[in-house]
Order: C-alpha cells, then sequence, then structure tokens
C-alpha cells in the first residue's frame, strides 16, 4: 500500500520531468542506431593482396570473383607469407587471399581445398566485412560447384593481432546491458539524492514508511523503464539489424530483473554517498566507463590482463553481457548459464547488504 | 498533566562540535511548546532526535512513551512534522501532495479522499488544488505544508521554523490554526526565532550553543530576568544611547524609529536612573516613561550574560 503510493508518486514525477522520461527512451534507440550503422557498414574497397601458391586458372578464377564483390580491390600479388606481413605492418594491405598450391588440383581430385583469408584485425569493422564477403562467396560458390559435382571449397579466415573479434552481432546484445547498466545506476542514484537536495527525504524518513517500501516503491518504477529499455534494444536489434533471439525472451527478461536490481542497488548505494544530483550523475559516470573496458562489450574479456578480468568479474555487467549474447545469440538454455546467473545473483546480494547497511532511515 | 516528551541530558555532537548539549525538558499534553534560539543553536537538531531521525551521542528521551533511540518507528507513526524548508514536492499538485502524505501515514485508502477534500476546503487550497506546489507563493506552501503534516491527525506535532519566510498575514492565521489544533488536544513542539511568536506560545524554552538557558511561560521567563524596561524620546537618540550601552546596570539599548528602548538590570528606578544617566552627557529627555519587559528583552539579556561568563571563564582560569 505505501509501497504503491511511493511508486505511484515517482511515476508522476518521472512523466512530469520530460527530459529525464526522454533521455530514458532516447538514450538506448540512439544508441543502437549510432553502434549499430556505425558497425553494420559495409567497409568496402579493402586493399588486398593476393598469395596465389596454385597460379592455375582455377584460383585465378576464385580471385577474380572475390575481387568482384567489391568488398576486396587487389592491390597486388605475393610471394611468401613475409611479404603479406609486411604489407600487413606497411599498411599498404589489410587482407591477404592465400589459395593453397593443391586449389586447382584437390578440386578436380573431389577434396575441399580451403583458401586461406588472412585479416588485419586491428580494425573490427574490416574484420566484419572481409570475413562475411568472404564466406558468403565462398558458400555460393561452393553451392555451384557442388550442382557440378565437386567437393565444396572451404575458406580458413585467419584474423591476425586480435584474433577475437566481435561481429555486428555482438553489438546489440551488448548495449542492452550496456545501456540499461547506464541508466539504472543514474536514474535511482539521482531519484534519492534529488530528494535530499529538496529536504523531501527528511520529510520521509520522518514517516512509518519502512526502509524497504521506500526502497521498493522508489524503483519500481525504474525497473519498468528498464525492461522497456531492454525490449526497444531488442526490437530494433531484431528489426531494423536483423539479429534475432534465438533462445528464450521470458528467460531472458527473467534474468534481466537480477540485473537491473543489482544496478538499482548500487544505484541507491551511490545516492548514500552523493551530496547532490551532479555528485551522483558523477559517480554514476565513474562506474560506466569500467563497465564499458572491462565487461567484454568493448574488448574481449579472454584477451584481458588478469587483474582488469578480476574486475571484470565484480561488474554485473560482464556476466549480464554473457547471458543475453548467450540467449539472443546462441539460444542458451538456463543450463548453460548457470554459471553465469549465479554470479550475478551474488553480486546483486552484495549490491544490496551494502545499499541497505548505508541507507538508514536516519541523518547523518 | 501528562508528559508528551521528555529528555534527560540529551545530546549530540558531530565531530567536534557539540550541537546539542545535555537538555532536559518536559513538554506536556495539550500545550504549544516553542524552543527559541539563534541560527545554529541546535533547535533543528533537537527535533531531529525527538522525532527519532537522529541518534542522540548521549542522554535519552521518551516521545509519547517511547524511548526516542529504541523506538524511533514506532514514535513515527504518531508524530507530524513540518521541516525547516517546507519540504513539499514541488512537481506534484497540491491535491498530489496530500494524498501522498495520507498515503504514506497509512490513512485508510477509502477515507483518503474524503480527507483530502475536507483539508483543501479547510485551508483554502480548494481552487489551487490543480496547481503545482512548486509555484505557490510562501503563505500557501506554508499552508500546504502543514496540512501535509497534519493529515494523519497526529496527537503531537513538530514544526521547525514553520513561518520563515511567510508574510504577516499568513504568519497570523497560521497561528489561528495552530491554536485550533492545540484546542483539540494536540501538542505542538515549534521552533522559531520570532520573539513575538515567542509569547503566543504556552511555554519557551531557549536554546544558545545547544544549552538550555531557561524553560518557562513567556511571563515566568521574563520575570526572572529581573528586567525593567524604559522607552525614551530623545534628541540626539545615538549619542544617548551610547551614554546608556556603556552604564552598569543597562543591559540592552536598542532603537525603535525615534524611540529609544533601554533595559535595566537590577536597577530599583530605572526611570530616574535614566534621566540621571542622560544629565550627566547633557542629553535632554522628550518623553520617558516604564513599558513591559519582553521576552526579547528576556532573551537578549540571557545571550549577554552567556557571552560574559564564556569570556570571564578563560580569565578565571587563567589567575
Ligand atoms: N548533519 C550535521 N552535520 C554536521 N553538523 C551539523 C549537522 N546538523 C547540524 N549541524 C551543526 O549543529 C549546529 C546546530 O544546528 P541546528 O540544530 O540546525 O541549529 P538551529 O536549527 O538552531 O539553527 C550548527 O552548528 C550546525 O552547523
Ligand atoms: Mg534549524
Amino acid at each position: 500500500m505505501r509501497i504503491s503510493v511511493i511508486a505511484w508518486k515517482e511515476l508522476i514525477q518521472l512523466r512530469r520531468d520530460r527530459l529525464t522520461l526522454g533521455m530514458a527512451v532516447a538514450l538506448p534507440v540512439m544508441q543502437l542506431l549510432l553502434f549499430g550503422y556505425a558497425i553494420n557498414a559495409d567497409v568496402r574497397h579493402i586493399r588486398t593482396v593476393v598469395y596465389d601458391e596454385d597460379q592455375t586458372a582455377a584460383s585465378r578464377d576464385l580471385v577474380r570473383s572475390l575481387e568482384a564483390t567489391g568488398t576486396y580491390d587487389i592491390v597486388g600479388n605475393v610471394r611468401d607469407h613475409g611479404e603479406i606481413e609486411t604489407s600487413f605492418q606497411s599498411g599498404d594491405a589489410r587482407v591477404a587471399i592465400v589459395v593453397p598450391a593443391r586449389y586447382a588440383a584437390d578440386l578436380g581430385a573431389g577434396r575441399s581445398p580451403t583458401v586461406g583469408l588472412l585479416v588485419d584485425g586491428s580494425d573490427p569493422q574490416v574484420v566484419g566485412s572481409a570475413t562475411s564477403t568472404a564466406s558468403s562467396l565462398v558458400a555460393a560458390r561452393g553451392a555451384e560447384l557442388a550442382a557440378q559435382r565437386t567437393p565444396p571449397i572451404g575458406i580458413e579466415p585467419n584474423i591476425l593481432y586480435n584474433p577475437d573479434q566481435r561481429t555486428a552481432l555482438n553489438i546489440v546484445p551488448g548495449l542492452v546491458g550496456v545501456i540499461l547498466t547506464m541508466t539504472m545506476v543514474m536514474l535511482t542514484s539521482m531519484a534519492v539524492v534529488r530528494e535530499r537536495e529538496r529536504g523531501t527525504l527528511e520529510q520521509l524518513i520522518v514517516s512509518p514508511v519502512r526502509n524497504a517500501e521506500l526502497v521498493i516503491g522508489k524503483i519500481l518504477p525504474y525497473i519498468a523503464i528498464g525492461y522497456l529499455q531492454m525490449s526497444l534494444v531488442l526490437a530494433l536489434g531484431r528489426f531494423v539489424f536483423d539479429v534475432p533471439i534465438l533462445g528464450s525472451v521470458p528467460l531472458l527478461f527473467g534474468i534481466a530483473a537480477l540485473f537491473i536490481a543489482a544496478n538499482l542497488a548500487l544505484g541507491l548505494s551511490f545516492s548514500t554517498i552523493a551530496k547532490t544530483q551532479q555528485q551522483a550523475m558523477q559517480m554514476s559516470m565513474f562506474f560506466f566507463l569500467p563497465n564499458i573496458l572491462l565487461s567484454g562489450f568493448m574488448f574481449p574479456y579472454e584477451s584481458m590482463p588478469a587483474p582488469a578480468r578480476v574486475l571484470g568479474n565484480i561488474l554485473p555487467l560482464t556476466h549480464f553481457l554473457r547471458i543475453v549474447r548467450g540467449i539472443v545469440l546462441k539460444g542458451s538454455a538456463l543450463r548453460h548459464l548457470y554459471g553465469e546467473v549465479i554470479w550475478l545473483a551474488a553480486i546483486l546480494a552484495a549490491f544490496v547488504l551494502f545499499a541497505s547497511l548505508r541507507f538508514k532511515k536516519k541523518i547523518t | 498533566m501528562t508528559a508528551i516528551i521528555e529528555t534527560r541530558d540529551l545530546s549530540r555532537r558531530f565531530g567536534n562540535l557539540v550541537a546539542v548539549a545535555g537538555i532536559s525538558l518536559r513538554v506536556e499534553q495539550g500545550e504549544i511548546f516553542g524552543v527559541l534560539g539563534p541560527n545554529g543553536a541546535g533547535k533543528s537538531t533537537t527535533i531531529r532526535m525527538l522525532c527519532g531521525i537522529l541518534d542522540p551521542t548521549s542522554g535519552s528521551g521518551t516521545v509519547m512513551g517511547f524511548d526516542i533511540a529504541r523506538d524511533a518507528e514506532r514514535i513515527k507513526e504518531r508524530i507530524g512534522y513540518m521541516t525547516q524548508r517546507f519540504s513539499l514536492y514541488e512537481d506534484l499538485t497540491v491535491a498530489e501532495n496530500l494524498r501522498f502524505y495520507a498515503g504514506i501515514y497509512s490513512v485508510a485508502r477509502s477515507e483518503t479522499k474524503a480527507r483530502v477534500e475536507s483539508t483543501l476546503e479547510r485551508t483554502g487550497l480548494a481552487q489551487r488544488r490543480s496547481q503545482l506546489a512548486g509555484t505557490l507563493s510562501g503563505g500557501w506552501k506554508q499552508r500546504l505544508a502543514l496540512a501535509c503534516s497534519t493529515i494523519h491527525q497526529p496527537p503531537l506535532l513538530f514544526l521547525d521554523e514553520p513561518t520563515a519566510g511567510v508574510d504577516p498575514m499568513s504568519r497570523r492565521e497560521f497561528w489561528e490554526q495552530i491554536h485550533q489544533l492545540a484546542s483539540a488536544g494536540t501538542t505542538v513542539l515549534m521552533t522559531t526565532h520570532y520573539m513575538d511568536e515567542a509569547e503566543r506560545c504556552h511555554r519557551l524554552a531557549f536554546i544558545f550553543k545547544g544549552r538550555l538557558l531557561d524553560v518557562g511561560t513567556p511571563e515566568q521567563i521574563v520575570a526572572r530576568r529581573k528586567l525593567r524596561v524604559v522607552e525614551l524620546d530623545v534628541d540626539r537618540a545615538t549619542e544617548a544611547a551610547e551614554a546608556l550601552r556603556h552604564r552598569p546596570g543597562v543591559d540592552e539599548v536598542a532603537h525603535y524609529g525615534h524611540m529609544l528602548r533601554v533595559a535595566t538590570y537590577d536597577v530599583r528606578d530605572p526611570l530616574a536612573f535614566t534621566r540621571d544617566a542622560l544629565a550627566d552627557v547633557g542629553i535632554e529627555i522628550r518623553s520617558l516613561r516604564e513599558a513591559r519587559a519582553d521576552v526579547e528583552d528576556a532573551f537578549v539579556s540571557m545571550v549577554r550574560a552567556e557571552a560574559q561568563e564564556a569570556a570571564a571563564a578563560p580569565a578565571a582560569r587563567a589567575s
């Protein structure tokens, strides 16, 4: 009853605070479009060198059709792997196509030849385009060749320097977690600090409202906003960026509750430390940065140094990212995700404990 | 009489600062009890301890029989508290503010609507029901704040500087409401530093630098200071004031327009005393009469005595 009164009040305030509300909705949309289009944009005309060990009509035919896709600009032929390395280092080329010596012979003998595609991984967008174009081309040719009763050609993309490249697909589910982290922590911490700044918090803590009622009533509307943001990102991802959700949506939304609650608890903890809304905002930003860097959103978790991995592990986003990517991209079921869910629950418990220890119905 | 509030040596420090230093007092049911003191005296800190939102560092107290440290939540259900800056939700309308406070004080849902309506009617806020609280003027804000903190009809009401920044007409109406509440049985404890308001309280407590200087009815407090006051009209008022101020037996000299108000302490005939004092410096008196000493005179005198003692204490220790 008191919870619903507090939530009702919070909703009215939220409705009148057009800026915050607008931000809560516009932020996910903007971020998604920005990230989505930047990553999705087909990178064309990638400077490419060819190392044709076979030197047959068949191998030249393959290179020609790869060039015809428009993705690769053949800038030269090289004679060994050393020269590929050199052209990568100098920036003359970012992709190398390696046709093995027995390409034509293998094709003729009914074996699957494997064409090498070496990609300079320092630019993830190049990697995305280079590998996907080659794969689809080879798949198409494979079908064509299969019709002639010849075995399919394999392509073996080989990404140098940064072997764990993510594709555009990873961005959409990742953004779900990133946006929730940013807005949930910030909105809750500010919602409480605002009351302290305006003096209404004292009026609240002198009332018989219980701690739990106050906290739950205050964060309920923000949980709703969190789900709204999540639905928006997933829907846009599905219909604009063609990222289908392979796994169970109810499972995703269920586990997301843990994640949202963990962020809200953290926001409440911040609100007990920050004196002004500005400080609350700064603290949220300060928290946001390691989330972007250490969670596996920007850089693959596996390639981070050990201390960064330890730090990354205590961020709820790290675990939520694996969960959301697992469910959306791989169709993971709950049994695949137990480890991450337990982590998330443990972090949530720790945050809630901290928040409730700090959040007292007392003046300090 | 039953004590609604009772404290013993109630104290609160903030680091090295002693905000409240050993206050013992008793407030009876149905009283309008005023707490007087300059800014920083410790009034708000005292109220916060009584409301159970700030723990005392030492000493104890009970409010309606509940211990302020142990049973804070029980106290909170039974009191109304209007904070120092009327803390309303400025982005909620008048009616929404009332509904919200009715809700968090668990006014039954079936009753809330009627309660809010009658409050709107009674306070004259009905025409402004849909106005955002932030756009109300000071007087209306105060009225709404009082309505919010009494919507659950608490038997005990704490008001922290309820009339600060409010125009005289609104203050007058506000006091009418306070007296109505009190005659209906509500106990009211309020802080103020308006001396004229102090005189409207049944009893007063004077707080200065966290210490309780005196408690009693306004008449008792004034009487205990043994002050006698004269008001005079003189030629060179500034010079006259200066001459009087340095005269032993003069507690305080204050300008009131063309008049001087002189408070004397322990002087048998204040009229003759004043005449003599001004004759010595050759200033002519146009008119002179004795006036009633008031709470302000008593307060100033008490604070002055305290300051003198404080100044004397280190000297005494040194000798
Ligand atoms: N939360 C706090 N932290 C530190 N000092 C405080 C706090 N609250 C009050 N004080 C200090 O305690 C003293 C008494 O303050 P207060 O009770 O607000 O005075 P009053 O209400 O009489 O003006 C002041 O010196 C004030 O600065
Ligand atoms: Mg105060």
